[in-house]
């Protein structure tokens, strides 16, 4: 499956054409045919992993050669495979910088990606090649995206149920899953932006479903056109890159070249600015993160998918991938203070802080995904890698399981309103009531579910990689996940019901979903837990073993504290929200609250600063611009063109067609007649008369030849 | 033994088929004057290839001796098919095809 890992991207896209073409007339209206395909990616998937944890380590990696030895060279090469040996392995020789303290240690092999290409097009000396690479962490994000995307579609099936363009919305999220796996699988950044841009699309496509109401087909457009602001800095990288690599697009290679010094520091950071802008865009990070909370416009099942296991952790997983040029350009394990971990860290805060002013329970999730991603960014950014992809991968099924327990409160109570529609929903909804509370305690990462493992290796890499300024902001933005968590479960399902109607629970294809990514947001923690799994050690690559990532033991102390952090952030909003502690009708009191309270509310003025600001002052001399262009440029040019049509048609006319060509055709005919009437006299019927011209004929010939040969 | 005296004998042989497809009247001369003139073509045939020692020269000439055969049979068909139809072989008079 590893080999033929291409299918597994495969099976949503047929499943997509099949829905689009035949959906309406198949008798579900096409998401049988959505649930089988992505069901059986996800047991490919399965497959796959499986296949990967078997797989002999094979590839022999040398991190930074042992100390003081700046200009040692690592070398990558195969040990003799016991068993079907690795296929495209990176370069053969690859130098690394040194980094003190880290060599003492056996070096122990690796398992070899496996890789498999095909040539996609050639253009003169660039052959560009299409392929997956499959290793931990593809594999991971395999798992991850056809298991999170096999529920929603589960979950879907009953939440859009009548919804009048059900088969169309099945078309897009195949399409949308298929876009992911084909990001994931990648071996080349140029099909990396090929799924990068499909995803974008269908993300235009989901949040803008239900187009009829004009506040989501804006939110729609609103996502477009700012995940776009990013990605050109992704077209820009990948082209600096390129070109910095020695004019290849393989991902392993740009690695290794910027692991070894292959490329200049220029190029190196100017390529890593320019993928951070895209990282920037689409993992919703500050400030393009305005996008991710108006894209909750979409129906629910699509906020899950996109908002919390895929689209928006592309650009996560694209600094994972790429991590070669991040580390090398930003120096990331040096210490200190680096862009990836700034504005992750940024992110981790403002997004918390504001998931505390907001009373629509999809946007409280938005702003807590829009931190999580922060999260991980600043742990990429900090040299956690591994933290930063487990968090990646436990964050996709608590947050799908939040998104999801939302969907099914908002199914029932008919709006997303916590303060107006909800509250006391627990007594009502039981099934719901607790797989959100799992959601919310592994969210706020309290042992042992999932979230603390992930944000404990989070704190400890940063704290033991020399950014305790990132440690600090890990752990308040933990403080206020715990309690923004807590208000949101207060004012959902406790306290008195303040909506109209009767909610009840929902009905099995949604429930059923939210149990399994319960029990996953549960234990899926283990995963990484000391002396009980090896996630680190399946999903470390060549690239991060290159760069000599460094490895913590599993420290009491920080998991204590992130442990009590967290309980305090609950024990925080328990103490405001139950006993009426703490400084309640604040806003009325002080004038100072109020204004934080506003700032908070307008979103800190980024998007008045965006639309108003940037778009609204150069709009007008730009419309200005485009209307005087208009009126004296493209109109003169286009009368004049029509004018000088109507001269050169006339000249045409006369000159061209009645002299020209129907003197030609005239002539041809005349000619023809003259001529017939001429050679009639040779065309006697008499035998030997031609026999005559014959013999005749050959003799000037022959005369010819005899003369001039 | 000189090449040139059987080149003699055969342009002599040509010369007086030319005369007589072009001078003759009667359908069943012209035929074999056509004759005299493949047969000029095989003593050429068989004297260079007797004057260079191989034996190219003579299978040709065998070849044109069994498509002449084969010519001159659907030639006289021809002949007789015309004096059937208008009592006479003088080709003079089958201009049919004058334009």
């Amino acid at each position: 499956m590893l080999r033929n890992a291409w299918i597994i991207p495969a099976l949503p896209v047929a499943s997509f054409v099949v829905i689009l073409f035949f959906g309406r007339r198949l008798p579900r209206q096409g998401h049988e045919v959505g649930l089988a395909a992505v069901g059986l990616a996800f047991v490919l998937s399965l497959v796959a992993a499986a296949q990967w944890v078997d797989r002999p380590a094979t590839l022999v990696v040398e991190g930074p050669a042992a100390e003081g030895a700046a200009e040692g060279h690592a070398t990558l090469e195969a040990a003799p495979a016991p068993a079907g040996g690795g296929h495209g392995e990176p370069g053969a020789e690859a130098g690394a910088e040194g980094e003190a303290g880290e060599g003492e240690h056996e070096v122990e092999p690796i398992r070899a990606p496996v890789e498999r290409e095909v040539t996609w097009y050639q253009n003169g000396p660039v052959t560009v090649r299409a392929g997956t690479h499959m290793d931990g962490l593809a594999v991971a994000m395999v798992v991850v995206v056809s298991l999170v995307s096999l529920l929603v579609h589960v979950f879907s099936t009953s939440y859009m149920h009548d919804d009048r363009r059900y088969t169309h919305f099945f078309a897009a999220l195949s399409l949308f899953t298929a876009g992911m796996l084909i990001m994931v699988t990648s071996s080349n950044t140029l099909q990396l932006l090929f799924g990068w841009e499909m995803m974008g699309v269908c993300s235009f496509m989901l949040i803008g479903h239900w187009w009829e109401e004009k506040n989501n087909s804006d939110a729609a457009l609103k996502a477009f056109f700012t995940t776009r602001t990013g990605d050109v800095g992704l077209l820009i990288g990948i082209s600096i890159l390129f070109f910095g690599a020695g004019r290849t697009f393989n991902i392993e290679a740009i690695n290794t070249a910027a692991l070894s010094g292959g490329m200049s520091e220029a190029v190196l950071v100017a390529g890593a600015a320019a993928l951070l802008c895209a990282v920037i865009g689409k993992s919703a990070q500050f400030p393009l993160h305005t996008w991710l909370p108006d894209a909750m416009a979409g129906p629910t099942p699509v906020s899950a998918l996109i908002h919390a296991a895929t689209m928006v952790v592309a650009g996560v997983y694209l600094v994972a991938r790429l991590y070669g040029v991040f580390w090398a350009a930003f120096d990331i394990g040096e210490g200190g203070v680096n862009p990836v971990a700034l504005f992750g860290g940024i992110t981790v805060l403002i997004a918390a802080a504001l998931a505390f002013v907001q009373s629509d329970i999809k946007k409280v999730l938005a702003y807590s995904t829009v931190s999580q991603l922060g999260y991980m960014v600043m742990a990429l950014g900090v040299g956690a890698w591994t933290a930063g992809v487990f968090h990646l991968f436990t964050h996709a099924f608590f947050k799908a399981l939040l998104f999801l327990g939302a969907g099914s409160v908002s199914h029932a109570v008919h709006g997303f309103d916590m303060k107006k529609d909800m509250g006391g929903l627990r007594r009502a909804m039981p099934t719901t009531f607790a797989t959100f509370m799992i959601g919310t305690v592994a969210l706020a990462g309290i042992p042992p579910l999932a979230g603390f493992w992930s944000k404990d290796e989070i704190l400890l890499g940063a704290g033991e990689n020399g950014y305790g300024l990132f440690l600090l902001v890990g752990l308040v933005g933990a403080v206020m996940t715990a309690a923004y968590m807590t208000r949101c479960v207060y004012l959902t399902f406790f306290g008195s019901y303040r909506g109209h109607g009767h909610p009840h629970e929902s009905p099995p294809a949604i429930t059923v979903p939210l149990l399994v990514l319960a029990g996953l947001s549960v234990v899926a923690g283990f995963l990484n837990a000391p002396g009980i799994a090896k996630f680190g050690e399946w999903t470390e690559n060549a690239t991060v073993l290159m760069a000599g990532v460094a490895h913590h033991e599993f420290s009491v102390g920080t998991a204590a504290v992130g442990t009590l952090v967290g309980l305090a952030g609950i024990a925080l909003g328990f103490a405001y929200y139950w006993r009426n502690l703490g400084p309640h009708r604040l806003t009325d009191r002080s004038a100072g609250a109020r204004a934080g309270y506003r700032f908070l509310a307008n979103k800190y003025y980024l998007d008045v600063l965006y639309t108003d600001k940037v778009v609204g002052s150069i709009k007008g001399p730009i419309a200005r611009a485009a209307y005087w262009t208009n009126q004296k440029v493209l109109d003169g040019v286009v009368n004049a063109a029509g004018a000088m049509a109507r001269v050169a048609g006339r000249f045409v006319y006369d000159v061209v067609d009645q002299k020209v060509v129907d003197g030609l055709v005239n002539g041809a005919g005349a000619g023809a007649e003259e001529s017939g009437g001429a050679l009639q006299v040779l065309q006697t019927g008499r035998l030997q008369q031609y026999a005559a011209f014959l013999f005749g004929a050959v003799v000037v010939l022959g005369g010819a030849l005899v003369l001039f040969a | 033994m000189y090449l040139n005296q059987f080149l003699l004998l055969a342009a002599f042989l040509f010369c007086v088929g030319v005369y007589g497809v072009l001078a003759r009247k009667n359908g069943v001369l012209v035929l074999m004057s056509v004759e005299l003139i493949l047969n000029a073509v095989n003593i050429n045939l068989v004297a260079f290839g007797a004057f260079h020692a191989t034996v190219t020269g003579q299978v040709f000439a065998l070849f044109v001796i069994a498509i002449a055969a084969a010519e001159v049979g659907v030639g006289l068909a021809i002949v007789l098919l015309i004096y059937r139809n208008r009592r006479s072989i003088d080709l003079t008079e089958a201009d049919l095809l004058r334009g």
